[in-house]
């Protein structure tokens, strides 16, 4: 928030509060409480010289960018006057940071929703196909053995207001701090606070596995469709224009288009991801 | 009229600093895990309602007035479940309170 970064602060806050804990909680639970000894433990010392070298090259990698919010480094200097002074114009929308993430850097943003989906796939091809059958039975049983009525009641009315906030964040994205990323990360952290309070079972009921694994590929194929059909149209890659006469509505549809995919496959992803670390949790390694 | 509601405002922001002052100590001086999630809930309900009325007395009707309620429900909604599910979780671990492992001990 001090560095004026709302979009990015709203972000992180979304990541950092609704998804790591619980991701690093289900890495701890597979992984077992205690380390395995090793024979040969590589020795501190080397491990240190290499954390110094590291360290101190990328001090001295910092040495040379401009001090901090100086008004002549080149990131102030390059293509940022123009967002600032002609995005009103060209977009026509009030938050700047969309317009520069989903229009200005189509291209850049097209590339993180891939990454995304990429690392989705990844976490799938290494966890994703274990026999998860009687590992969603079994954690089923250590969710039913407390009865959580309290949290079950609160979760129950508080998820529909956390599903509805964030639909108002994807489709806010072009008036305050918002937009794909965040929305797609807190629709998933209520489904994530579903299946942990009603059991992996009724989870998977309401969210279908093969649903969300196609819905994934889907946002990132709307993404690129987009600019697929504005390639197809005669303009480049991911040039708006085609969508209307006017270039303002041209540019509105444009963003609400590829948002909505980023949506998807953020929230799709991050559900896969969650699915498939708790369907790794094993009996043995819990008791 | 105006005066009264600063005043009011101020009365609340203090009580809740407070609140949050005393919930930080007994946080550290506490005996055991029981004890400490007393204070740090008083901390997140008690004290966070209070300094959201004190904001909200003088916020004046709009918008902002309206978002600092919605916290506030949020917050009389979510702080104590999670007390809650700690001091479960706890229970449930097998963590028994100071006072009763002494008599236990003493048994």
């Amino acid at each position: 928030m001090s560095m004026d970064a709302v979009d990015v602060a709203f972000t992180e806050a979304a990541v950092g509060a609704g998804i790591s804990p619980l991701l690093m909680l289900a890495t701890l639970a597979i992984v077992g409480r205690y380390q395995k000894t090793s024979a040969t433990l590589p020795s501190p010392a080397a491990a240190f010289i290499l954390v110094f070298i590291t360290g101190s090259l990328l001090i001295v990698g910092t040495l040379d960018m401009p001090a901090f919010g100086a008004a002549d480094a080149p990131a102030q200097l390059h293509v940022a006057p123009r967002y600032i002074h002609l995005s009103g114009e060209e977009i026509g929308i009030p938050n700047m940071v969309t317009s520069v993430l989903a229009s200005y850097r189509a291209y850049d943003t097209l590339g993180e929703v891939v990454v995304i989906f990429t690392a989705g796939i990844g976490v799938l091809s290494l966890l994703g196909f274990s026999n998860s059958q009687n590992n969603a039975y079994f954690i089923d049983k250590i969710i039913a053995q407390d009865e959580h009525k309290i949290l079950r009641i609160v979760a129950k009315i508080l998820i529909p207001p956390i599903l509805l906030f964030s639909l108002y964040v994807q489709f806010h994205g072009d008036f305050g701090p918002g937009g794909g990323f965040q929305a797609g990360v807190i629709f998933a952290a209520a489904i994530i606070l579903y299946t942990l309070f009603f059991g992996l079972e009724v989870a998977r009921k309401v969210i279908n596995q093969t649903f969300i694994r196609v819905l994934a590929s889907l946002g990132v194929l709307l993404y690129g469709s987009v600019g697929l059909v504005s390639l197809l149209s005669g303009k480049n890659y991911l040039d708006y224009h085609v969508f209307a006469d006017d270039p303002q509505t041209a540019q509105h549809i444009g963003i609400l288009v590829i948002e909505l995919g980023v949506g998807i496959t953020v929230a799709c992803v991050m559900m896969l991801i969650f699915f498939s670390f708790i369907e790794n949790i094993k009996q043995e390694e819990v008791r | 009229m105006s005066l009264v509601v600063d005043i009011l405002s101020a009365i609340c922001l203090l009580t809740g600093s407070f609140l949050i002052l005393s919930g930080v100590i007994g946080v550290i001086r506490f005996p055991d895990f029981y004890t400490r999630i007393h204070a740090a809930g008083i901390t997140e309900t008690l004290a966070a309602s209070l300094i959201l009325i004190g904001l909200m007395l003088i916020a004046g009707w709009g918008l902002v007035l309206f978002k600092l309620i919605l916290i506030l429900l949020f917050i009389l909604f979510t702080s104590p479940t999670a007390s809650h599910a700690l001091g479960k979780a706890a229970w449930k671990s097998g963590l028994k309170p100071h006072g009763l492992v002494n008599k236990h001990d003493e048994d």
